[in-house]
Order: structure tokens, then sequence, then C-alpha cells
């Protein structure tokens, strides 16, 4: 059987039951943030879509959401990047090589790459989308003739937080994707733009009718980013988001992810501008 | 045979053989109220009863459900649940019997939930049809609830000396069939059925101003109604109302450790979305801030949202939700609210 049925064959007998999985590399990539390669029982490959998600379990713990952020063609592991945020991260931060954890997924709907081959891609990350973004940027490093011309924009806080850095290197290195990169605050070694990511999108030379506009980062940054963006004449449905909910079943039952009528888990996190207008006001923090 | 009769004085015989036959759980009173319960006598069960504290949903969801074992060193899953129990609701009304066809859709819409459907398998339904009102709250017929609508096994009517039951599954069949008390209903009972469902017609009104379409089209436009901020105002966000509800099934998952903290159990829990946290995620962003977007989400989740994706209302009609709420939130007045708003514009 293929390895991407025995998965989906097991997420359909007995959806709730992690997988056994061991971290096979762990390392602090910021103050933050902890990179975690793992590997699953019997090495099968998690045959995910750039953009899905895992549950990673650890007993005694709970579950908890966590986006993959290496590419299905890195073979025999996946990675995933967190931060350390609450009582679940801070206890995966305390686990380290050759440490098991429960793994179920992959669950929701990736970023359409079938769909954007032959396409330009502009690529947009504001602080930890880069994470979920990385899964699809290796995706298209990795597949590159399949793709039109790619540009990165990425924007974080301060240069210390910047994620991935000596990869950011290798992008920047490679002539065949544009590369920008901006902070919100800068240390006196940082040499790049200073200010909101907003701010490169109107010098970005696209044809927008070709172009992917694919962005992630926190709630705030959408609206502002996919203003510039429909500025750029970019069609609805060519402009990509992931959105960040806190689901604790994956299966679209448990309710927590839900965005009005529609379980992000199932039919996200992944979503296109154009399935972004038909809601009414459960997108942003704010009362009714 | 599609319709049987029996005696009331040979209603306690039945539910003997019944509790024979598998667990049985039936209502009976609770100080002021009533419950749903494993009945020990049958003597105490009661067929003359307003809805339940709690809907039959905790014996099919259970509130503290085991989905697996686990240890910790080594990591190892194994199985919690060894064997799913055989059991029968008995004297189910027919507002609950429509919260059980709506959790099977929900469960059943791929992906499909095994701990739910194992239950619904081993699950027999005998409904009661209700002849009057419990009370004020209720909201069944505008929801079309208070006649049966399939979703049983068997279905019994009070036809005053005797129950005429309508048998609508070979599973039904099986709990009344090989008793000498239980004979087919002669023609003359069928007549009557007939007549007590025409009486029926005169007691039963739609409590809504509209018709559910109109109170679909009322949801689509009403998002932003300042109504939600006066329901918001009074909500105390307690979570009684989903708590409940026959159709409400959020979740929680929880890991329990025994003492060894080695070993433990994963556990799914009741959760509500009325709850502060529940649409909160890591960095601490809250999409439901307020209660009146919590309330208006959970009115949705009846009204609205299940309609587009499954087609069917998940209100029921119980009216439990405003029978438990602590501060006089009713769902009749808030969606004829809704109504009225609408039309005046």
């Amino acid at each position: 059987m293929l390895e991407r049925e025995i998965l989906l064959e097991k997420m359909r007998a007995t959806p709730y039951l992690p997988m056994k999985a061991k971290i096979i590399k762990a390392q602090m990539v910021t103050d933050k943030e902890k990179f975690f390669r793992i590997q699953l029982e019997n090495k099968i490959n998690l045959g995910h879509i750039p953009g899905q998600f895992v549950m990673v379990s650890i007993f005694g713990f709970g579950e908890a959401p966590i986006s993959v952020c290496s590419s299905p063609s890195d073979k025999g592991y996946f990675e995933l990047t967190v931060r350390n945020v609450g009582v679940f991260t801070d206890k995966l931060h305390k686990l380290g090589k050759g440490d098991e954890i429960g793994i179920r997924g992959p669950f929701g709907r990736g970023f359409p790459v079938d769909n954007m081959f032959g396409y330009d891609v502009m690529i947009v990350s504001g602080g930890l989308g880069i994470v979920p973004l990385r899964s699809l940027i290796r995706y298209i490093m990795h597949n590159r003739n399949d793709f039109g011309n790619v540009q990165i924009l990425l924007g974080c806080r301060s240069p210390k937080e910047l994620l991935f850095e000596e990869e950011t290197k290798q992008w920047m290195k490679r002539a065949e994707i544009k590369f920008n990169c901006t902070v919100d605050r800068a240390d006196p070694d940082w040499k790049g733009n200073v200010g909101l990511i907003t701010a490169l999108i109107p010098g970005v030379d696209i044809n927008p009718i070709r172009t992917y506009g694919v962005v992630v980062g926190p709630p705030i940054m959408y609206k502002f980013v996919i203003l510039k963006l429909l500025e750029k004449k970019i069609p609805d449905h060519q402009i990509i988001v992931s959105l960040e909910r806190r689901m604790r079943c994956g299966l679209g039952k448990c309710g927590h992810c839900q965005i009005e009528g529609t379980y992000v888990c199932q039919s996200g996190p992944v979503f296109t501008y154009n399935d972004l207008k038909k809601f009414k006001g459960e997108l942003h923090e704010k009362a009714a | 045979m599609k319709y049987a009769s029996l005696r009331k004085t040979n209603l306690n015989h039945w539910l003997k053989h019944l509790k024979n036959k598998a667990k049985l759980y039936a209502p009976r009173p609770k100080e002021n109220l009533f419950v749903f319960r494993p009945v020990k006598e049958v003597e105490e069960v009661c067929l003359e009863y307003i809805p339940t504290i709690l809907p039959p949903k905790k014996y099919y969801f259970p509130q503290k459900e085991k989905l697996f074992k686990f240890s910790v060193q080594p990591f190892k899953t194994a199985k919690a649940i060894d064997k799913f129990e055989e059991f029968i609701l008995f004297g189910v009304h027919t507002c609950d019997i429509a919260g059980i066809q709506c959790m099977d859709v929900v469960f059943r819409d791929a992906p499909e939930d095994p701990n739910y459907l194992n239950r619904k398998d081993r699950m027999a339904i005998i409904g009661i049809e209700c002849l009057k009102y419990c009370d004020k709250y209720a909201n069944c017929a505008s929801m079309g609830n208070h006649l049966p609508r399939g979703g049983y096994d068997l279905m019994m009517v009070d036809l005053g000396e005797k129950f005429i039951i309508h048998i609508n599954s070979e599973k039904g069949e099986k709990l009344v069939s090989g008793l000498d008390y239980i004979k087919e209903a002669a023609q003359a009972d069928r007549n009557l059925l007939e007549r007590v469902r025409e009486a029926k017609k005169k007691v039963f009104k739609e409590e809504f101003i509209g018709s559910l379409p109109e109170v679909y089209d009322a949801f689509d436009k009403s998002f932003a109604s300042a109504i939600w901020k006066d329901v918001g105002r009074r909500c105390v966000a307690c979570g009684n109302c989903t708590a409940v509800c026959p159709t409400c099934y959020c979740f929680d998952t929880q890991d329990d450790l025994d003492l060894s903290l080695n070993n433990g159990v994963r556990y799914r829990i009741w959760n509500s979305c009325q709850m502060d946290d529940f649409a909160k995620v890591a960095g601490g962003k809250d999409f439901r801030k307020g209660r009146d977007s919590r309330q208006r989400h959970r009115y949705y989740r009846k009204f609205k949202y299940p309609v587009d994706k499954f087609n069917r209302y998940f209100c029921t009609g119980c009216g439990r939700c405003t029978r438990t709420c602590m501060a006089d939130i009713s769902l009749i007045e808030t969606v004829n609210s809704l109504l009225s708003e609408e039309r005046l514009q």
C-alpha cells in the first residue's frame, strides 16, 4: 500500500489516535522559536501538501495544531518550527533529539500548488508566517521549473527574530528568486529595509493576471497586505492566505476553529481572498 | 406489523422485558424536574415529563469520553473502550429524536467519528409523542418537531387506555415481537391515532412569527444587528445553554494521568462556544471576544450554518436553552425580534 493510503486509512479507522514519531533533530533558532525534525514510525513519509498542519501530541500535556514547515519533497522526515507561547509549547521546547511525540495528520487544505503551476508567485510573510510559507518556498525550490518568477517579501519585528537566516541567504543567492526583507525595528548591524512590509509591495514589478500573491502573517497584517495586492490588480482568487486557529480535533467537529460556518481545519487553513470575502466579521479579533 | 398496541396496565411488563434485553435509559423525576437515568425499578419511569435537564445525548455523546489509553515511557497507545454497550433510550420526545438526527448528520459527515457511530449503532430509540406543550419555552411546532419525523425504532402514542406503537425498524420490531401483551393495532386504534393527531393541530401553533425560510432569511441579514448586542449584554457566559442543547457537540480534548504520571487516558469533554477562551489562539488573539459574538455564534449554529451545510435546522424546539438560562435569554423572543426587525426594513 502507498504510504499516503496507509495514513488515510489510519485516519479513517482511528482518527483520534496519534502515530508514534521521533524527534531526530532539535535546535533553538531564535530566542523563542525551536526547530524540530521529526520522523514517523517506520519512516513513513507524511506526504503532506505545503500549508497543511499536523496535530502534535505530548501525552499528559495534550495536543496542538502545528504547521509543517518542510516540503513534501524533503523525504523521510518532516519539520516543525514552534514558538514557545504556552503550557504545551513550553513542554515541546523541553524535548530534544531522541524524544518521542504523537502525530496526527496531515490535516486541512494546503496551498493550491497544482493550480499555481506556470504562474509567477509573490510571497509575503510577516513574523511567524514564514513557518508555513517555508514549506511552499522549499516546494517551489525543489520544483523550480514548474513556476514562473518567484519573489519573497519578508517582514519581522527585529533582525534577531528573523527565522531561517541561513536558508534566507541561500534564497538570496539564487538569482532566480528575488528576495526582499524588512524589519520593524533595526539593530546596529542591520543593513536592510526598515518599516512595514506593506511599504515593499508598491515597488515590486508583477504581471498581476499571471501572479499568485501568497500572504501569511499575524491577523492584522492581512487586511493591509491584501489591500496592497488588490491595488496591484491581482485577481481575488489568486490572493492566498493561511489563517491561524486553535484546532482540537482536525476533523471538522470540535468547533474551536470555526469562522462563522466554516471549519478552518477542513476547509482551510489556506483560503483565497474570494473565500474570505464571504465572511461577515469573525476574521478579525473584535466584538460583534 | 406496522402498528402495535399495548395496554397501559402492561407497560411495566414491557419495561421489564426491555430492561432484560439491554441497558435501559428512561426519564424519571428529579426534584421538580426530570432526568434520563438507567432504569433500576421500572415503576420510576415517568412518561409525562417536560424535557429532561440534559438531553439523552449524554449516552451517545458522553460528557467525558475515553478516546484512547497511553503511556508516556515507552510511548504507547491502546484502545480505551473494548466493547460498546447495547442500550435502549425509552420515552424520548420527538424534539430529542430530531436532536439525534442532527448529531447523526454531523458525525457521519466525512471524516466520520467512530466513537459516536459505535454508540449509535448499538442504540435503540423508543419515542413518545407529545400531545400537549411541555411549557411556554418550547418552539417545537415552528421547528416541525412536535410530530414524529423518523429517526426512531418505535414511537408510542398515548390513546388513553393504551399506547399505539409505530414500528419503524427491524430493531424496533424485535423489541415488540413474541410478547403476548403487545398485539397488532386494530383499525379502530389507527383511526383514534388520526383523531389524536387532528386534535394536536389545535394545540400546537407556530411559536415564531414567521416560517422557517423567513427565519433563515432574517438570520442571513442580521449578522450586524443590534439585537446581538442586547443578547450579549444579558448573557453571563455560563454555557448552560450549550450544555443542555441536544445539538451542541463542540468538545475539547484532555489528558488525565494516573498517579504514576506515566499512564493515562485522553478524553474528549464537552466544551462550549460561550466560554471566554473557546476561539482563542496561541498568541492570545480571541476571534469571538464579546459575549454578543459568542451568543450570535450559538444562534447561527442552529438557524444558519447547519442549514447551509446539511440543509437542516439544528434547533429542535425543545426549549432547554431558554428554560435553563439564568439571564432569561429567550430563544423564541430573540428569533421573533430578528423577524420583526427584518420586517420593519
